[in-house]
């Protein structure tokens, strides 16, 4: 237990993806079976166990500490298990008797079988045996806290690592798996067959899009082509198969493959047929595709409502068709996959469930027009749930990852506006010595004239080059410090001009200027521009529709 | 004009009570009796001082009473001219000043750190500085003085701060340095006692590479290294290319970890070697990535058992978490009380790195 609590600990200060990586691959070398299976398991979250509730921790510590300095330690610390990992008095009984501090197998399959009752004194004498590091995880995975920033996906990746696999291997068989998952460490490390995946309904590594550039046209027929629009809402693929006994199990997979079949109940029903569906996930209303800004009232959810059901009904939009019953159809090419699956859709007969049409052309330029329009191309009122359009090759194979020249993503032309540079902070790892997170505002009536409003926050899109330009900037131009945040010069005659591109807006109560962007990114630093000549919060106002109504339905 | 603050006038003799004997001024503690002050933050006649640390150790007094290593840090710190006049005290010597007798005991804080214990007629106050009970290479270890009354620190005054065993801490830096050979370790440590007691852990460890320094860092290394304590192979990290640095430690006054600086050094770790370091959200704040909890005060333990062991009936509890350390020793049937003195710290919030090799 104190090992994986090392690891968990160095992880939660990693900010580098690759520097996990090697931790975590790192803890799986050094770690034998069972313990670093249950570590992968804690990781990918498929522990399962009822967890301790923070009133129990609470007692515990009483019972140990005199509560004004737990009350000062807690007010100082601000987080309960880590309060109580750090405070917590040993037994003065240990000290002789000294048992060996709990592995995390043994942590796990207790808590499994634990009755309720014998839960605290098994924790109490827990946390006796582990050091603070090792107190503060125990603490966060009994009571269901563990969140130090690791997805599932790279927590398998770092798997496959170890064996120089492909994570989309793991990925494949994950399903099958079960914890400790000896027999999947025993194939990475070459002592063991490769563990088969018995899941009747298994996710597929997905298939992505570059992004396309204008000189990439002049070099692609488009007869090689077909066209279909991008949705704004969420990649998903959704499976159904047959178990041993001919039941129908289906399940639904983000584009990383994590399991969100319990988020959409709604939709499961509808899955009837063995088949797998490439699919964008939408909020359909009275046959009309939803904003992405509605769909996100419905994303992350733990607990879902009748009334969030009724309010914002799910639909899929079918792209593709990776399997038609016991067949496995991504050996074929996209064209006869795209017949496979009008033919499967028109069988499914289910309102829930429609064909995301194409988009016919026969010239760059039709599919120029169209991507512009897309209401008078087919798309009709959902026009503005159209992010772009895709082109894919007719006879591309449905290959895993991003593969070169096979499909493409063409996107709308995103919203611009020229804003100021307000507030500029420290980034994090490899740009902790920079300033690289910047706050941005337009021009509003304040109560004394003018003044700039913060509309939002941007930390990318700039280049190396211009990265040290605004560096250098915000550092001779600081008016005022606060801690790890800069105060730039903001006036009508001097400062900064950033031009911002992004995705959507949102109406945002939490904001001051009463707006959110999406994705917002830096296009162009415009030292061309004086501040005053910025954009000002009624172009942004006028961009926001009803949204927000339609949300809070 | 230099603008000085006199602990003037005769003590009654008899009927002493502690606070005629040491009491807490805008200046600091205050011996009216010995006329002087103990750690003076403003400019006073005659001070008393602890150790070398920028908050306790002020330039501009008239006459200066501390451990040579003590003074000679003061010299290196703030040239020749820091003080009207200066004396050294040896451990267990005791001199008279005026109707008090003082006597400086080891405080096991950094090299020189020194409790003073001011007796007078029977009453015996032990101002003790900052200091540790935990092993420590590169100063001499801390003595227990007995007395009636107990000036104690709370840097670290919340039963939260457990410091551990430093050699495990650096166990986990050199684990980094293995796992990330391509990387630098930058480690943020105060640059007066604490970068060389890390030094000195990486040497027991068994690390015998050089250990690059910042500039800001070389001057009060190399006086430990000139009072015989080995510190192995350093280097300046100035000059040096990047590429050269990839698999190094090189140790960094903590302002510096995040600054500009930094670039010399190829996808550096940031480390920080700190007591705090045992608050997640304090080293998160920083931005550090592998925090050291590696102090140069008492932790939690450290000073309730220190309190305790002094025999002390009476606790005074300067700087830091007073709130927690005085209710422990009430709670313990001790009377116990804060003194509200100001201007002492982190020496790292008076510590600025040295321009050229900030910007640099």
């Amino acid at each position: 237990m104190n090992r994986f609590a090392e690891l968990l600990d160095r992880l939660a200060y990693e900010p580098g993806r690759n520097n996990k990586l090697r931790l975590i691959t790192g803890y799986f070398r050094e770690v034998g079976d069972p313990d670093r299976g249950y570590a992968l398991a804690a990781l990918t979250g498929a522990l399962s166990f009822k967890h301790a509730k923070p009133a129990l921790v609470r007692e515990l510590i009483a019972a140990r500490t005199d509560e004004v300095l737990f009350g000062l330690s807690y007010d100082y610390v601000g987080d309960l298990s880590e309060t109580v990992a750090l405070m917590w008095p040993k037994a003065a009984m240990a000290a002789h008797n000294n048992p060996p501090p709990p592995s995390l197998t043994e942590v796990v399959t207790t808590l499994r079988t634990l009755g309720k009752t014998e839960l605290p004194k098994q924790l109490e004498r827990w946390l006796d045996e582990l050091d603070e590091t090792g107190r503060w995880a125990l603490l966060k995975l009994v009571t269901g806290a563990l969140r130090i920033g690791i997805s599932a996906r790279l927590a398998k990746t770092a798997a496959a690592a170890l064996g120089d696999k492909d994570p989309h291997e793991v990925e494949l068989i994950w399903p099958g798996l079960a914890p400790p998952y000896l027999d999947l460490f025993a194939w990475l490390e070459g002592r063991g067959e490769k563990p088969v995946n018995r899941d009747p309904a298994p996710f597929r590594p997905v298939m992505l899009a570059h992004a396309i550039e204008d000189s990439d046209f002049a070099a692609l027929d488009p007869s090689d082509y077909i066209a279909e629009w991008k949705w704004d809402g969420i990649r998903v693929q959704a499976v159904a198969g047959r178990d041993d006994r001919g039941h129908i199990t289906a399940r639904l997979y983000s584009r990383t493959g994590e399991d969100i079949t319990g988020s959409f109940p709604d939709l499961m029903p509808s899955l009837r047929l063995p088949g797998a569906i490439d699919g964008e996930l939408l909020i359909l209303r009275e046959g009309r595709v939803q904003s992405f800004n509605v769909l996100q009232q419905r994303l992350n959810r733990k607990v879902v409502s009748p009334k969030l059901i009724k309010e914002f009904p799910i639909h899929l939009r079918a792209y593709d068709l990776l399997g038609d019953d016991e067949n496995d159809l991504r050996e074929l090419p996209f064209a006869e996959r795209r017949e496979r699956l009008e033919t499967f859709v028109k069988k499914l007969d289910d309102s829930r469930i429609d064909l995301s049409p194409t988009v016919p052309f026969t010239s760059w330029e039709a599919l120029t027009a169209a991507r512009a329009d897309p209401a008078s191309a087919g798309a009709g009122d959902d026009a503005d749930a159209v992010e772009g359009v895709m082109l894919k090759r007719r006879d591309a194979l449905y290959l895993p990852g991003r593969p070169k020249g096979q499909w493409w993503k063409w996107k709308r032309d995103p919203h611009i506006i020229d804003a100021v540079l307000m507030y500029a902070q420290r980034g994090h790892g490899k740009r902790s010595s920079y300033y690289s997170d910047y706050t941005f505002g337009v021009w509003t009536e304040g109560e004394t004239g003018d003044e700039l409003v913060p509309v939002g926050k941007a930390y990318f899109g700039f280049t190396d080059e211009e990265l040290l330009q605004i560096d250098r900037f915000v550092r001779r131009n600081t008016t005022e410090k606060f801690g790890p945040v800069r105060h730039v010069v903001h006036e009508s005659d001097k400062g900064l001009v950033l031009e911002v591109a992004f995705e959507g807006l949102q109406r945002s109560p939490r904001h001051k200027s009463g707006v959110a962007m999406r994705f917002p990114r830096i296009s162009r630093l415009r030292w061309d521009k004086p501040p005053r000549e910025a954009d000002r919060l009624e172009t942004l106002e006028k961009m926001l529709k009803a949204e927000a109504a339609e949300i809070e339905v | 004009m230099r603008v000085t603050r006199r602990c003037g006038g005769r003590a009654y003799i008899s009927g002493m009570r502690p606070q005629d004997i040491l009491l807490p001024t805008a200046a600091g503690l205050c011996c009216k009796p010995g006329g002087f002050h103990i750690d003076p933050v403003r400019p006073v006649e005659r001070a008393v001082i602890t150790h070398g640390h920028s908050d306790h150790a002020r330039a501009g007094h008239g006459a200066v009473l501390a451990t040579q290593e003590t003074l000679d840090m003061m010299r290196l710190r703030y040239g020749e001219n820091f003080a009207g006049s200066t004396q050294a005290i040896r451990y267990g010597e005791e001199i008279r000043l005026g109707d008090v007798t003082v006597k400086f005991h080891p405080a096991g804080h950094v090299l020189g750190s020194a409790q003073i214990a001011v007796s007078c007629k029977d009453t015996c106050i032990v101002a003790s500085g900052d200091y540790k009970d935990a092993p420590d290479p590169t100063c001499a270890p801390f003595e227990l003085v007995p007395c009636d009354v107990f000036i104690t620190e709370a840097t670290f005054g919340l039963p939260v701060f457990r410091h551990g065993d430093a050699s495990d801490e650096v166990k986990k830096l050199l684990s980094s340095v293995a796992l990330f050979p391509e990387r630098a370790h930058l480690v943020g440590a105060y640059s007066l006692g604490k970068a060389q007691r890390v030094i000195a852990l990486l040497r027991a460890a068994g690390y015998d590479a050089a250990i690059y320094l910042h500039g800001a860092m070389e001057t009060i290394t190399h006086y430990y290294q000139s009072r015989g304590i080995e510190l192995g192979e350093l280097r300046p990290a100035k000059g040096v290319k990047k590429a050269a640095l990839a698999g190094t430690i090189t140790l960094a006054p903590p302002s510096a970890t995040s600054d500009l600086w930094t670039r010399r050094f190829p996808d550096p770790v940031t480390a920080f070697a700190s007591g705090w370091m045992r608050v997640r959200a304090r080293a998160r704040q920083r931005g550090v990535e592998l925090p050291l909890v590696i102090s140069d005060h008492a932790d939690w333990d450290g000073l309730t058992a220190t309190i305790d062991a002094t025999g002390a009936g009476e606790i005074w509890v300067t700087h830091g978490q007073e709130d927690a350390l005085v209710h422990w020793c009430r709670s313990k049937g001790l009377k116990a009380q804060p003194l509200d003195l100001v201007g002492y710290g982190d020496e790292e919030e008076s510590e600025t790195p040295i321009q050229d090799e900030a910007e640099a």
